[in-house]
């Protein structure tokens, strides 16, 4: 029973076979891109939503995200990837302003919704946030009833006049969450009593209730079980008429099925942006290549 | 042999039986370690508890029983005369002879003297015989417990069977005790109630617990209604609640959610200090600091305040209370978890509206749970009342007379000369009594509320 563990290491061929390519002394997976690196690919698009110009976040010291331009672009899903630890959450929680709650946490440059600055004192964060709205990694109803946990935020902002009304919104937003069929005969039960699939939609039709103008998710299915993934998925697919969507994931598959862009961080830097069929297909930075062929990550 | 030296030898057999049955684990495997079931420490445990256990139950037991028998041999020896008296005279006897023994009387009788000689050679050769019985048990069980050792013998699950059943008999101590108590008031009650009408002590609007001893006395007509002790306890406990509850809950609130780490860092220890001030303390405050300043605080704007308010000790036990309140509820919104607040944010919720709608309802079972427990506290809090709210049972809501609680009756009743089967001293458990299942029943009406509410929100 009590076997020592003789740590076995675990040789790929493949790795071996990279060496070399990796023996550049500018790029590798464990050190940041070399200082005023620029990111790879094309960060504008034609219409944007939001835009992110020389984007800097500390956390006291640490220098979490490192001048990031990027433009998320209307009615589009972009997919943030890159190794943990990357900034890809820090700078998704940047564009509603999610930071603010941590102490230590210092933004600096510009980021815009509409052209207009969010980080601009004259601006009201609870406004921005009702336009920018957040989904995270793991569902968080409120421990209230499922149309309590909707409503909230309706109600909150003074959005509807009549109970009628609230009613209306509400199931508009589950039937938007593709929710409203499983949950219909049980609105007043708590919302916590639902699957982990069914929370993540609850939560997803609690942001969209609030007519945002942009979702951000968080990593929305590492916490669920592939069949919910795929619901949630093809949620994101249809959402994308009305909203655009920025979505951070680990699962590269998922990058590939619901993005049309993609942007790749690492360590803080933003090394590539592009079309998220070129990243997975011909990507043109090294590190970027290396993280989707699976060498580091 | 004295006592304590068997004791210290029955443990230094233990130790000496860890010691060989851990060599005896070691030796069985030839020192490899890895062939024996449990670490060989378990092995030793295992050999010093069958040593040790066996031998400390017999001498609780020898010595739990040995003055009663001994005490029948020694009255079996005494001459007929003083055998055949009645009971009571018998234990005076009894009591005699102890009295000779430990040496605190030095009597003349020649047969009582006689009778504590021979109990004390009577003690010494038990003690002798209890020393070598314990011994022999010592030796019997280690040796036993040392011959069963083997490599497959399960000794860590032995080891920790007898340790769960340690930890069984200690929470049984407590179990027990409680009954204990209850049962006590229980009877006592009883024997209240005996004399005392039920309805008149439940529904009775009078309480002059002085009985009268002559029958021309004046002033004592023995009423026993408790109501006036029930409201004034209400009424104290009541406007320590309304000061405590607010101040703590909004202490809690401002601590957990919006001070700096900094200030919660010194903040909440400070005003835990509040739970640490003795309670005599807050009395004489309350009485010769808070009291006087209401009086002529309201002198001044021509209300009656009697020196000793139901207001005053009310006041002052409320902030004594603050600390419970905030403390627990302090902790309870701290748990609820920081991925309720990011989601009332996201929605564009500002701090106030994520406070009011969210923190909150997670945190009411456990709100309400602090709140029931400061007001179980406050009903039963004896000293402020007693040095501030006055001993006046007077059937009144206004918070700026004297009033007296049921504890400080229960002390007044208690305190001084007493004999124990009077109406007046019983009244004490009766009034006990009541005391306890109020609280009984505000804590399982606290369980109620907070499962219920757990059910409609987790």
């Amino acid at each position: 029973m009590n076997q020592p563990n003789t740590l076995t290491r675990i040789e790929d061929p493949a790795m071996a076979e990279i060496q070399p390519q990796q023996a550049q002394p500018t790029f590798s997976a464990t050190e940041p891109a070399p200082e005023g690196h620029r990111t790879v690919g094309k960060i504008t698009v034609d219409n944007p939503k939001m835009s992110a110009r020389d984007v800097n976040v500390y956390y006291g010291e640490k220098h979490a995200i490192k001048h990031v331009e990027l433009d998320i672009g209307t009615n589009e899903v972009i997919a943030l990837i890159g190794p943990s630890g990357c900034g890809k959450s820090t700078f998704l929680r940047t564009l509603n302003r999610m930071n603010d709650t941590i102490d230590i946490c210092r933004v600096t440059g510009n980021i815009s919704l509409d052209g207009q600055d969010i980080y601009d004192r004259r601006l009201d964060v609870v406004q921005l946030r009702a336009r920018v709205g957040m989904v995270f990694q793991k569902p968080n109803p409120f421990p209230k009833s499922i149309f309590d946990n909707v409503a909230y935020g309706p109600k909150i902002h003074g959005m509807t006049s009549s109970r009628a009304e609230l009613e209306d919104l509400v199931r508009w937003s589950l039937e938007k969450a593709g929710l409203w069929h499983e949950v219909k005969d049980r609105l007043e039960q708590p919302g916590t009593g639902l699957s982990g699939g069914q929370q993540q939609r609850l939560c997803i039709a609690r942001a969209i209730a609030v007519s945002p103008e942009v979702i951000l998710m968080d990593e929305p299915c590492s916490a669920l079980d592939p069949i919910a993934t795929a619901k949630i998925e093809e949620l994101i697919d249809e959402l994308r008429e009305n909203y655009s969507i920025v979505i951070v994931t680990h699962s590269m598959q998922q990058a590939a099925r619901v993005s049309q862009r993609t942007a790749y961080f690492h360590l803080g830097d933003l090394i590539e942006v592009g079309e998220t069929e070129q990243i997975f297909t011909n990507p043109e930075h090294k590190l970027t290549e290396g993280y989707i062929t699976g060498r580091f990550g | 042999m004295n006592l304590s030296v068997v004791l210290t030898a029955v443990l230094g057999l233990a130790a000496l039986a860890y010691h060989f049955g851990r060599r005896r684990a070691f030796a069985v495997v030839s020192g490899r370690v890895r062939d024996l079931h449990s670490l060989p420490s378990y092995y030793g445990m295992h050999t010093a508890l069958w040593c040790g256990v066996p031998a400390l139950i017999v001498m609780s037991l020898w010595l739990a029983f040995e003055p009663s028998i001994m005490t029948n041999l020694v009255v079996e020896r005494l001459p007929e005369a003083m055998r055949h008296v009645p009971e009571s005279q018998l234990n005076l006897v009894i009591n005699d002879i102890r009295n000779a023994v430990n040496g605190t009387m030095t009597g003349n009788d020649p047969a009582i003297r006689e009778a504590a000689d021979y109990y004390l050679q009577l003690r010494t050769v038990s003690h002798a015989a209890m020393a070598v019985v314990l011994f022999a048990l010592c030796a019997a069980g280690g040796s036993w417990a040392w011959k069963r050792i083997a490599p497959d013998f399960r000794a860590r699950n032995r080891v920790e069977k007898s340790m769960s059943v340690l930890l069984i008999l200690c929470s049984m101590v407590a179990v027990f005790t409680t009954i204990g108590i209850v049962l006590s008031v229980l009877f006592e009650s009883l024997r209240f109630f005996q004399q005392i009408p039920l309805t008149d002590f439940l529904f009775g609007l009078e309480w002059s617990p002085q009985t009268a001893m002559r029958a021309d006395q004046v002033g004592a007509s023995g009423a026993f209604g408790m109501i006036p002790l029930l409201t004034g306890t209400l009424l104290v406990s009541g406007i320590a609640m309304l000061v405590a509850v607010p101040l703590g809950l909004m202490s809690a609130l401002y601590l957990s959610e919006y001070a700096p780490s900094r200030v919660r860092t010194f903040g909440k220890p400070l005003l835990e200090v509040l739970a640490g001030i003795p309670t005599v303390v807050y009395g004489f405050f309350a009485a010769i600091t808070v009291a006087p300043f209401l009086r002529d605080l309201g002198a001044s704007v021509g209300l009656q305040v009697a020196s000793e308010s139901a207001l005053a000790a009310g006041a002052v036990m409320g902030i004594m209370i603050i600390p419970f309140v905030s403390s627990l509820s302090d902790d309870v919104i701290n748990a609820v978890p920081q991925a309720m607040r990011d989601g009332s944010y996201a929605l564009g919720a500002t701090k106030s509206e994520t406070i009011k709608n969210v923190v909150l309802p997670a945190a009411l079972p456990g709100i309400v749970g602090s709140v029931l427990l400061a007001i179980s506290r406050a009903i039963g809090e004896t000293m402020i009342v007693v040095m501030a709210a006055g001993l006046s049972a007077k059937l009144t809501a206004n918070p700026l007379e004297a009033v007296t609680t049921v504890t400080v009756q229960i002390v007044t009743l208690l305190v001084g000369d007493q004999e124990f089967d009077s109406p007046k001293t019983l009244a004490a458990f009766a009034l006990g009594l009541v005391l306890f299942l109020i609280t009984l029943v505000l804590n399982i009406i606290a369980l109620h509320v907070v499962r219920k509410y757990r059910e409609q929100y987790e």
